[in-house]
């Protein structure tokens, strides 16, 4: 963008003014979204392929020992079926949120958000290159689990009706997701507050999301219950996608989503502009 | 000033020298010496934190209506003791902490309304020993360059890691490093860029001799090459050595500004210690017990150091060691500060 590239490597034509680029998205965002995913990339033994393995563990164990006790949607379609798009987009859903959220606590525990924040960098593209890396991990996740489970499972399972809409949840879910650690990340001031943020909010609200069963199974007040949780809205149209059969309407699922997805950008774009907790 | 500094940038916007891919940005804007526009201009920035304590919340005022310039091209050091503001006063400047009035100009841009510009001119050596433990040296000077929009830094990269003597570690992570090394690479991720202002906020922490002197040879010949340098230090023989103006920081507020020529001119003093069993009666008043337990006294000269022997001999007192000392930073600096404090 500058002469360093041109001109010698001598730095006697270096003390002069610059000016900063401005395209909504420069290279401060590109450099930061790399760094991002380079960062999950580089120990995707404990990133990508940990969380694989766990989720096919779930896959296997209760695909054996329910497939015989539940019955989903009046029996028009296996559990097997039924379970693992859910479980694909949890283990998305979780590693999304993973990401943005470790990577902001880890900066600001080890004092280097300083190297993000001396330079030219806009709230907007610290925001996308955070959101976007974790859709990254969330997405790989989703990818190795759609390949890994190929041999488990007949294959009609794995194969989505409607591409579209499984495109569209995994997209809107893993940008609340990694909204939502951005938030939390920036939100925290030591590992223990991520903590009780990831277990006591994250792990319910997925594994009360109707992973494991159709709420339309549960007694009417706990499918109220879970009729305001997101997390269920964004398994449940995720699910739609793969076979076309869902508790309530993709469309609403999808508003749900979308809704979610505008709150959070604007609480995190908030933060950020104003510098909440990063700048004094 | 608000005028010329106007007319100052509209010249260099309209030369689009040098520039790569111009369309996206105007990067270089004037080979020619800005002398108008000043590295940095603070004027009357005043920042207050609030220290929330058990006893109740505790108003803390850092910095105090502090003005300062420093133009271009200048070599200058920033000092004070602990907590008398150098830091916040650079996090100001490098936009790390938003000041409560006043305003800072790095090469004429306003560091919160054109910060990206202002970002884009300075480069900051944070004092505390941070390092991203996920990557290694050259990729942490490459991302770092990156942040800033430099394109093909590789050859850069590699003249400022020979110049810090790092080229060995290159490919080392960032975890395996001494906390030496570490400093060196937070000062090489300051200068990915190129920045025309350079801030050092105690660079030389924890860095042995031989490395300090490698490392302000480097930052000397950044200045000797354009470069504006500010320094904060508690070393004061290094301010002594390496600035050609001095700015002193107490309890928030510049106690003094100005050339270190000037201000060890103004301390033309000398000073003497004495061992010795008693204290002549003239100038009992005059000295101060040493750390050494010998008698530190504050001349004028050597006349008066004359007079002070003249009356030891006088009252019979056998002086057993003597040490004299010249004038320097360190003495100005402590009868600035603590001038204030009385």
């Amino acid at each position: 963008m500058n002469d360093v590239s041109t001109s010698s490597p001598t730095i006697a034509t270096s003390a002069q003014i610059r000016k900063s680029s401005s395209p909504i998205l420069g290279p401060g965002f590109k450099a930061l979204f790399y760094k991002e995913c380079l960062r999950f990339w580089k120990v995707a033994f404990q990133t990508v392929v940990a969380p694989v393995v766990t989720t096919l563990l779930y896959l296997l164990i209760f695909s054996h020992a329910l497939s015989e006790h539940v019955k989903v949607y009046g029996g028009k379609i296996s559990y097997v079926e039924f379970l693992v798009p859910g479980l694909i987009m949890m283990a998305v859903l979780q590693n999304a949120f993973a990401n943005s959220s470790s990577s902001m606590i880890q900066s600001k525990m080890m004092r280097n958000l300083i190297f993000i924040l001396l330079p030219p960098i806009t709230s907007l593209e610290i925001f996308c290159a955070y959101v976007f890396g974790a859709m990254a991990r969330g997405l790989t996740v989703g990818v190795a689990m759609w390949l890994l489970t190929l041999p488990f499972v007949p294959w009609h399972a794995l194969v989505p009706d409607n591409a579209l809409w499984v495109i569209a949840f995994a997209f809107g879910g893993t940008w609340v997701m990694g909204t939502l650690g951005l938030i939390a990340g920036i939100w925290s001031e030591k590992f223990d507050h991520l903590a009780v943020f990831q277990n006591f909010i994250i792990m319910p609200l997925t594994f009360l999301a109707g992973t494991f069963y159709s709420i339309q199974t549960l007694p009417a007040f706990w499918q109220k219950i879970s009729h305001v949780n997101p997390f269920f809205y964004m398994i449940d149209g995720f699910r739609y996608g793969f076979f076309g059969v869902s508790d309530v309407s993709p469309w609403i699922s999808l508003g749900v989503v979308t809704f979610f997805m505008t709150l959070l950008t604007i609480v995190a774009m908030r933060m950020l502009v104003t510098g909440y907790k990063l700048r004094q | 000033m608000g005028n010329l500094e106007k007319t100052a940038r509209a010249l260099n916007t309209s030369t689009p020298a040098k520039i790569k891919g111009s369309t996206e940005n105007p990067s270089v804007l004037s080979s020619a010496p800005n002398a108008i526009v000043p590295a940095v201009d603070i004027a009357g920035v005043s920042k207050s934190f609030i220290n929330v304590s058990k006893k109740g919340d505790d108003k803390v005022q850092a910095l105090d209506h502090v003005s300062l310039r420093v133009e271009q091209g200048e070599f200058f050091a920033l000092l004070g003791p602990n907590g008398a503001g150098k830091t916040t006063l650079i996090s100001i400047l490098a936009g790390l902490t938003k000041a409560d009035s006043g305003t800072a100009k790095i090469m004429g841009f306003d560091t919160v309304r054109e910060y990206r510009d202002a970002r884009t001119n300075l480069g900051v050596v944070p004092q505390e020993l941070v390092f991203d433990p996920f990557f290694t040296v050259r990729e942490t000077l490459e991302l770092q360059a990156k942040y800033y929009g430099v394109k093909n830094a590789s050859a850069w990269i590699d003249e400022i890691l020979e110049n810090l003597d790092l080229t060995s570690k290159a490919n080392a992570n960032m975890r395996a490093l001494s906390g030496g090394m570490k400093r060196r690479v937070l000062v090489g991720q300051a200068l990915v860029h190129k920045p025309p202002v350079i801030v050092l906020d105690e660079p030389t922490a924890g860095v042995d001799v031989e490395l300090r002197q490698n490392l302000w040879s480097f930052v000397k010949r950044l200045n000797g090459e354009g470069h504006t340098i500010i320094l904060t230090t508690h070393y004061l023989e290094e301010a002594e050595a390496l600035c050609s103006r001095v700015a002193m920081l107490k309890g928030g507020k510049v106690v003094a500004l100005d050339t270190t020529a000037n201000l060890l001119r103004g301390m033309s003093g000398i000073t003497v210690q004495i061992s010795a069993d008693a204290v002549p009666p003239a100038w009992a008043s005059r000295g101060g017990i040493q750390a050494s337990g010998a008698q530190g006294y504050t001349l004028s000269g050597y006349g008066e150091l004359e007079q002070l022997l003249a009356d030891y001999r006088a009252a019979n007192i056998a002086v057993k060691e003597m040490k004299l000392g010249e004038a320097d930073l360190e003495q100005a600096f402590l009868k600035l500060t603590s001038k204030e404090a009385a």
